[in-house]
């Protein structure tokens, strides 16, 4: 992992990472952005839905995005704004379309083994968005803060 | 953490009592060699206690799908016990509480299966 930049203090303030397409980048984003949130003031509970939120968006980015390529990174900001916090998964995979995504909530899909990390990033956070780029995704996530 | 496993056996059913974490990689490559040991074992009925887990992600769930399915399709019980609120809501939230039965209570869920 290859740290950008620390600036967890204050409305507007970003903190960047880089991150290698293995599994053990998951654990380290979603440590760093979970002491982030409690910086920043965030409940508990909140700080478990973040955690797995950007657990998924991680998870997404580095198996099914880059597939784990050692060519591959994974970026990662974190923005800290007056409703609370957002975060801003990039990986260098060749993309999807959300619209294409089964529905994991189908009856049929029930007993599928995978395919619940963006229902779990869409309860847990307040906003999510899915932006295909020339040479990857990007997934900006949202989480309210309540005042 | 990871999740950590032990198995107890209450008559003719198996407890598999689980901690920790059930996140992708080793937690849920645990539990499914736990499950498939269970079942070619001949131990076909199974309470997965959750009381002591306190974090799951999808692919987590995923795990408990896989092993509902591999133990009903050997004709046998999956079922679980202890579930901490926020494991209730992932289940909630993913409908899976249509599919997995769950007890609050050790020795009721001990006697469905009979």
């Amino acid at each position: 992992m290859d740290q950008l930049g620390t600036d967890p203090n204050g409305i507007g303030s970003r903190w960047e990472a880089v991150y290698r397409s293995e599994l053990t980048s998951v654990d380290e984003a979603e440590a760093q952005v979970v002491a982030l949130a409690e910086k920043y003031g965030f409940d508990e509970d909140d700080l478990h839905k973040i955690g797995i939120a950007l657990r998924e968006g991680m998870v997404n980015a580095v198996v099914h995005g880059n597939k784990y390529s050692a060519e591959k990174q994974v970026f990662l900001t974190v923005v800290r704004q007056e409703e609370g916090l957002s975060v801003i998964i990039r990986d260098q995979g060749a993309g999807f379309d959300l619209s294409q995504v089964p529905d994991p909530l189908a009856q049929e899909n029930l007993l599928r083994e995978s395919g619940r990390g963006i229902l779990l990033m869409q309860a847990f956070m307040d906003e999510f968005q899915v932006r295909r780029l020339s040479d990857g995704t990007e997934i900006t996530m949202v989480k309210y803060q309540a005042s | 953490m990871s999740v950590k496993l032990s198995t107890r056996q209450v008559g003719d059913v198996t407890v598999i009592d689980a901690a920790g974490r059930i996140t992708l990689g080793e937690g849920t490559s645990t539990l499914r060699d736990a499950i498939r040991d269970s079942v070619s074992g001949g131990h076909k009925k199974i309470l997965l206690n959750l009381g002591e887990v306190n974090y799951i992600d999808s692919s987590g769930i995923g795990e408990l799908v896989s092993a509902f399915t591999t133990v009903t399709n050997q004709g046998g019980q999956l079922k679980l016990l202890s579930l901490n609120k926020r494991i209730q809501d992932l289940l909630q939230i993913t409908k899976l509480y249509t599919v997995f039965e769950a007890f609050d209570d050790e020795a009721a869920a001990i006697r469905s299966f009979s």
